[in-house]
Order: structure tokens, then C-alpha cells, then sequence
């Protein structure tokens, strides 16, 4: 009997020119900080480049710049014109996506497998998708001519860094707003090669401004009297800082938030899909997913079963170098969300679930945890109900489709919620009584420009992707 | 998945009791599968890896030829190509066996005798099954008195869509009594069963009935093998292990032609079933050009360079 072991397979870095440091990207130039701070790759914690701290004064010029561009050159522009930036763009990513897509990994830490499958494909696909609504908004059901808000203020998390941005710049700009856009503190990098492709689409100067910076960044961004239109993805605890903060003023907002989704796997599932489900749901992305399907909820039935199958399917999941092209579970993000995960699992260790991780072998530097999962998970204990944002599953069994709904529906949340059953009727009938904004049926996990996005509940407010993501970027 | 299984002769009692049992395994979602086995044909094997799945694939492969045209010639030239399938390099495994028509049996015995090399013929009225019982046992009769060390039998796949699956039952279990010490492998041909639920259920009715080996295809059929449907078969050989403890093994047949495929099927075989299947007595593919393509990948491991067609043998 043989030992098939895998080469390491690297991906390799020589395509990715980083500079030593990056200033903001500000009125359609690279202008210099009067702060900096380092972004570091988590699955080394070697520093990869200096980055602007963008201070208050920054981002009143950068909120100036759009609100310029806004009024002489982008709000004027016909909507074709706009398409033609919006194409030229996502032919860019698709060219430049090898690059993109390493980069990605080394600054985040996901490995280059998801990067170069997952995110590049869909953030290609993203601009292209709004880019043919650019000159279609007469008939987006939002009444004729609709108009754009003006400047929008960005905030986007450090999950899905260059994926985010698509999200949230490419509605802006088909709407006719020009954009300010803080990256997260630590993945700023693809924003910054984002503002490169920007300038080699010849976009006109302030349609995208990028401000890189932390929490205080992003609340001189949110407080900007000339902001018209927030939008953020991130925690709810954050969210809930922003609600507050634009409440009373002209500002819209949308918010994607936290969640806690939960996974149903019934007795009459396809095991062995479900078992890839469930491995997808909460494993892709190291759980870094809001929509995460960290909660299994299995019918006892079939419980043991899909347990077995769970943990001989983990044992082959490899964790390791981002840049290998075998790598299916990558680095934490960060020293902080990896002490949050610690924090979270002693806790549903010492509340009295059972914790199991297959034999698993971490690296000695950067920032790594185990793929986890918890059995005897009850509804009481913090991790079923909190959000880890880490690779850790909590499972949970029920008896009855009843049963299963209404544990699915016991939460703040209600993001994302996974229906596994070969029965056609049963999904539908679940699905209509499940309170989350996203419902997979028999997958998870699956994304795509024209299907709107966004929560019920804590899981926050207003739909992103698809026709239903123009309305945020339209006041009607 | 583990299923438990009655006891074995509950199941087959009746066709009633052998369909519940069959229709009661857990369903395949086509899309997933699909989508396993495309993810893990992006697994990245190179170097060391590359070099250790080439000759592991060469080692497994069931050298096969099947065609009206057939002579003693041929099918004497391919069984010496299969003890020495790299004539200038003794260190190149052997090919796993020679697969053959009965009437070819005796030809490749006298090339092979001694060696590791099996005899592989596919009997029961090959490819289409359609023939009576007492024919297709004459026939795997014939195979073995000549000498074949296993028997590739076809399902008969009509009594399989028309729901008779006691009647498949007691075909295999019938050949596999004729077929003594010889292994017996079952093609399901599963381009004519189409659906995944289909393939496993083949796949658990051929290995209740004695299946040594769960076989795709006959070669004739378009779709031959694909990694989805080996992906299931992998499953059904793991899950049938874990609940009888008794081990069969899998063989794609057809459509397997260049390394960069096998390589692709032995990374299934790794992460579905597992190593232990990674023994050509467990894992087989069934093909006849993919051997050259073996080779010439093997040559440009080792010299870093390609050859061209004219280095390996034409047989």
C-alpha cells in the first residue's frame, strides 16, 4: 500500500511587484500619508508594505475629490459612457487576476486556490454584471430616471477584501455616485492595485478614492457632513456604531452585518453532498464568512452518520502555505480574530461541548487554527449563538422539520441558512419558514453578481448584488 | 456514509426486499458530486508526486484490447508490451494485466505465465449482456479453463432499468460461482444508467452479489468513465468496506487517456476511498493508449525533457 503525498506546489509571488509603501489613492493619485501603518501576511507575519494611515484632514479631501468628480464629470456622464469605464475595468481584473489573485492570498492569508477560483471569478464578474446596468436604470423598477445619491462612504471588512470592494464600487459607480472606500486595516493591499487598474482605465480622477486606515478612518469617513450614502459590511457591533452615528442625518445607509447561519441537514439528504456542504459552509475561507454556515443542525437520525462522514472528510483537509495550490484551509486573518476564536472555543470546551479536530500539523509563525468542530452543542451555550468568524462548527441535532426551524430561527441573526434534503417539497416549505436573507438548497456557499444578498434581523439592513443592490446607489 | 445492512440474503430474498434496500441508500446530488470531483481535479501534482502517481498508474493499468480485428499477433505484442511497457528502462513497473477476449486467453498466457502480469478477459456475451444465463456462464467457463486469471462481466443492464434487480443479482452471483479462483469484475456500464443514484445502486447490488471489482465500462459506450461516477464508486467500495468488511476494488475503463487524467483519478482514489485503495489490486484502469502517454510523461520526468511518439512502442 502506497503513501500519495503532495509535492508542495507553489504558486509563485514574482508576479505581484509590491512597492515598499503605498500612500492613499486620492483625486486619481497615489498622494502620500502623513501616517503609515505595515500590512503584514498572516501566514508569516512578514510585513509586505507600509500603508497610509488616512487621518481626518485625508479623507475630507478624499470626500472632496468625489464630491467634484460627482458634480462635473461622473454624475453628467450618460450611462453608456459610465459602462464603458465599468468594462474596461473588468477586463482589467480578468487580465491582471493571476496578480490579484496572489496578492490576495499573501495579505489575507486564504489560500490561492479560493483567491484564484472564488474571489477573482466573482469580482471580475461583479463589475461586469452592474456595468450593463449602467445605462438600464430606466428600467430597474425604480421608476423613470432615477437618480444617484452623489458621494458614497465604503466600509468594507478583511474577509473578502478585493470581493467586497466589487460589491460595494461596482453598483456605486453603474449608479452614477463616485465612491470613497476604506479597506480593512489589515488587507489594504488589493484595494491599492485596484486603484492602479483604476488609473490604467483612465476612470477620471475622484469617481474612486481609497482611504486605508483603521476604526478611527472609518469614523471620519461615516461622520463626514458631505457624505450622502454609507455602506458597510462588517460586525454588528460596528453596524450598530454606524446606525447610530448617521441616524438624524440626510444619510442612507446599508449594513451587512454578522451571522450565525445554520446548516439543516435532514435525514433524507444526499450524505455524502451534505458532508461537502457542511465541510464548504464553514471551513471555506478559514469561517471567515458571514454567512458562514457555522451551526450543523442534523436530524439525530442520521446524526452518527454524518458525523463519521464529517471527520474522515476533515482528516483530508489541508491547512498550510496560502500559495500552495493544495491548500484548502489558510491562515487566520489576524492575531486578534485568532485570540477571538481561542477566546470562543475554550469557552464551548469549558460550557461542556465536546471539541474534535482531526490531526493537523501548525506551522510555527503567522497566525493558524485547526478545522474544529463541537458536538453536544446546545442552544444555550455562547457558541451557538455567537459569531466565531473562524474555522469552527458547532453541531447541533433536532428531531423534527419543526424542530429544525425553529432552532434555525433562535438567533440575532438570519444571513444565510443551508436546506440538505433530496425532497423538493420540504425545501421549499423550510425555506418559506426560515428568517435569513440567503436560503441554499442542497449548497452553500454559492455566490453570484445577479442574486441580491443581505440579512434579517442583527444580520443588518438593505440588499447588495443584482437588481436589488442598485437600490441602495438610488434615491427614488 | 455507512449504511447498515441486513443480513445479506434478507436483502437479495426477493426483489421487494433487494429494491427497498437499493432505493433506501442515500441519494447522489448530481451537482455536488460534479463539483467534488471537479475540485479535486484541481489538486496540483507535480515533481515527486508527479513522479510517484505515474508509476503507481502504470502499475494499474489493465492493458486492454477488444476489438473484432484482434489476432494472436496482436494480442501477443500487447502482452509483452505489458510486462516491459518501457523497453530501455527495466526500472518501469509492469502493467497490472492484459485484458482480453476469451478466444485471446491462451495467446497472452504464454507471454505473461510467470510473470505479475494477469489475465484479464471480459466475458458473459461482452459488451451488450445479451445473451441467456446458460450462454454467459459457457463463456466465463471458456475464459477460465484458458487460463484468465479474472473475468470482466457486463450487468445486464436492461433487467437493471426495468427494476429486475433480483434477476442482475443472481446473474453476477451465478458467474462469479463459474469463475472460481478468478476475480470477478462487474461492469455496470454506467453511460447506459445515466443517473449517479442509478450508479450507486449498481455499484452496492454488484458487491452484494460477490463483485471482487465494481467496473464503468465496457469501453463501447459513450460516456465511458468519469471522475463523478468513479467518485461514487469510490464512495460505495468505502461505504461497503465499513459495513461488511469486505473490500472491493474499482475500475475505470474508458476515456482514460492521458496521465494528467489518471493522475487526476488516483487523487480521488487518495481523498475519497483512501489509500488503501491505492494498490493495483484494488484500483485498476482499464485503457489502451493512456499507457504511451504514461510513459512519455515518465521519460520527461526523468530527463526533463519529451521524447516524441517514436520512443514508445506502437503495438
Amino acid at each position: 500500500m502506497a503513501v500519495f503525498e503532495y509535492a508542495p506546489a507553489p504558486e509563485s509571488r514574482a508576479i505581484v511587484n509590491l512597492k515598499p509603501s503605498y500612500g492613499l489613492f486620492i483625486d486619481g493619485e497615489f498622494v502620500e500619508g502623513t501616517e503609515t501603518f505595515k500590512s503584514i501576511s498572516p501566514a508569516s507575519e512578514e510585513v509586505l508594505a507600509e500603508v497610509a494611515n488616512a487621518t481626518e484632514a485625508d479623507v475630507d479631501r478624499a470626500v472632496a475629490a468625489a464630491r467634484r468628480a460627482y458634480e462635473k464629470v461622473w454624475g453628467p456622464m450618460s450611462g453608456a459612457e459610465r459602462a464603458k469605464y465599468l468594462f474596461r475595468i473588468a477586463r482589467l481584473i480578468q487580465e491582471r487576476s493571476r496578480e490579484l489573485a496572489v496578492l490576495e492570498s499573501l495579505d489575507n492569508g486564504k489560500p490561492i486556490r479560493e483567491s484564484r477560483d472564488v474571489d477573482l471569478p466573482l469580482v471580475a464578474a461583479h463589475f461586469f454584471y452592474y456595468a450593463g446596468w449602467a445605462d438600464k436604470l430606466d428600467h430597474a423598477g425604480y421608476g423613470p430616471n432615477p437618480k444617484p445619491h452623489g458621494v458614497a462612504g465604503q466600509i468594507i471588512p478583511w474577509n473578502f477584501p478585493l470581493l467586497m470592494l466589487a460589491w460595494k464600487i461596482a453598483p456605486a459607480l453603474a449608479a452614477g455616485n463616485t465612491v470613497v472606500l476604506k479597506p480593512a486595516e489589515t488587507t489594504p493591499l488589493t484595494a491599492l492595485l485596484f486603484a492602479e487598474i483604476c488609473q490604467q482605465a483612465d476612470l477620471p480622477p475622484g469617481v474612486v478614492n481609497i482611504v486605508t486606515g483603521a476604526g478611527a478612518t472609518g469614523a471620519a469617513l461615516v461622520n463626514h457632513p458631505d457624505v450622502d450614502k454609507v455602506a458597510f459590511t462588517g460586525s454588528t457591533e460596528v453596524g450598530r456604531i454606524i446606525a447610530k452615528a448617521v441616524a438624524g442625518t440626510k444619510k442612507k445607509v446599508t449594513l451587512e452585518l454578522g451571522g450565525k447561519a445554520a446548516n439543516i441537514v435532514f435525514e433524507d439528504a444526499a450524505i455524502d453532498q451534505a458532508v461537502e456542504g457542511i465541510v464548504n459552509g464553514i471551513f471555506f475561507n478559514q469561517g471567515h464568512v458571514c454567512c458562514a454556515g457555522s451551526r450543523l443542525l442534523v436530524q439525530e437520525s442520521v446524526a452518527d452518520e454524518v458525523l463519521e462522514s464529517l471527520k474522515r472528510r476533515m482528516a483530508t483537509l489541508r491547512l498550510g502555505d496560502p500559495l500552495d495550490k493544495n491548500t484548502d484551509i489558510g491562515a487566520i486573518n489576524s492575531a486578534e480574530q485568532l485570540a477571538r476564536i481561542k477566546e470562543l472555543t475554550a469557552a464551548g470546551s469549558q460550557e461542556g461541548a465536546e471539541v474534535w479536530s482531526p490531526p493537523c500539523e501548525l506551522p510555527a509563525r503567522g497566525f493558524w487554527f485547526a478545522p474544529t468542530i463541537f458536538t453536544g452543542v446546545s442552544q444555550a451555550h455562547r457558541i451557538a449563538r455567537e459569531e466565531i468568524f473562524g474555522p469552527v462548527l458547532s453541531v447541533l441535532t433536532f428531531r423534527t422539520p419543526a424542530e429544525a426551524i425553529e432552532k434555525a430561527n433562535n438567533t440575532p441573526y438570519g444571513l444565510s441558512a443551508g436546506i440538505w434534503t433530496e425532497k423538493g417539497s420540504r425545501i421549499l416549505a423550510v425555506a418559506d419558514q426560515l428568517r435569513a436573507g440567503v436560503v441554499w438548497a442542497n449548497t452553500f456557499n454559492k455566490f453570484d453578481p445577479t442574486s441580491p444578498f443581505g440579512g434579517y434581523k442583527e444580520s443588518g439592513y438593505g440588499r447588495e448584488g443584482g437588481r436589488h443592490g442598485l437600490e441602495a446607489y438610488l434615491a427614488h | 456514509m455507512t449504511v447498515t445492512a441486513p443480513a445479506t440474503d434478507q436483502v437479495t430474498g426477493s426483489n421487494a426486499t433487494l429494491r427497498a434496500f437499493l432505493h433506501g441508500l442515500p441519494g447522489v446530488d448530481k451537482v455536488g458530486a460534479d463539483a467534488r470531483a471537479a475540485a479535486l481535479g484541481t489538486r496540483s501534482i507535480k515533481t515527486s508526486s508527479k513522479v510517484f502517481a505515474i508509476d503507481l498508474a502504470i502499475s494499474m493499468v489493465d492493458l486492454t484490447t477488444l476489438e473484432g480485428a484482434d489476432t494472436p499477433g496482436k494480442v501477443r505484442a500487447l502482452a509483452t508490451k505489458a510486462l516491459r511497457p518501457d523497453p530501455l528502462d527495466p526500472s518501469c513497473p509492469a502493467a497490472a494485466a492484459v485484458c482480453v477476449y476469451p478466444s485471446m486467453v491462451a495467446d497472452v498466457r504464454e507471454i505473461v505465465a510467470g510473470s505479475t502480469v494477469k489475465i484479464a478477459s471480459v466475458a458473459t456475451a461482452f459488451p451488450a449482456g445479451q445473451a441467456s444465463l446458460r450462454v454467459k456462464i459457457d463463456d466465463v467457463r471458456d475464459a477460465v479453463a484458458a487460463g484468465a486469471d479474472e473475468i470482466d462481466m457486463v450487468i445486464n443492464r436492461g433487467s437493471f432499468l426495468a427494476g429486475r434487480y433480483l434477476e442482475v443479482f443472481e446473474e453476477i452471483v451465478a458467474v462469479k460461482e463459474a469463475c472460481g479462483d478468478a476475480r470477478l469484475k462487474v461492469i455496470m456500464e454506467t453511460g447506459e444508467l445515466v443517473t449517479y443514484d442509478n450508479v450507486r445502486r449498481a455499484s452496492w447490488l454488484s458487491m452484494l452479489a460477490g463483485a471482487d471489482f465494481i467496473k464503468t465500462s465496457t469501453g463501447k459506450i459513450s460516456p465511458a468513465a468519469t471522475p463523478p461516477v468513479t467518485l461514487i464508486m469510490l464512495e460505495a467500495v468505502r461505504d461497503f468496506l465499513a459495513t461488511t468488511g469486505r473490500k472491493v476494488g474499482v475500475k475505470p475503463a474508458g476515456g482514460i487517456r492521458t496521465s494528467k487524467d489518471a493522475i487526476k483519478y488516483l487523487v480521488l482514489v487518495n481523498e475519497t476511498a483512501g489509500d488503501g485503495w491505492l494498490d493495483p489490486h484494488w484500483f485498476r484502469f482499464g485503457a489502451s493508449s493512456l499507457l504511451n502517454d504514461l510513459l512519455l510523461q515518465r521519460n520527461k520526468m526523468k530527463t526533463g525533457h519529451y521524447s516524441g511518439p517514436d520512443y514508445v512502442t506502437l503495438d
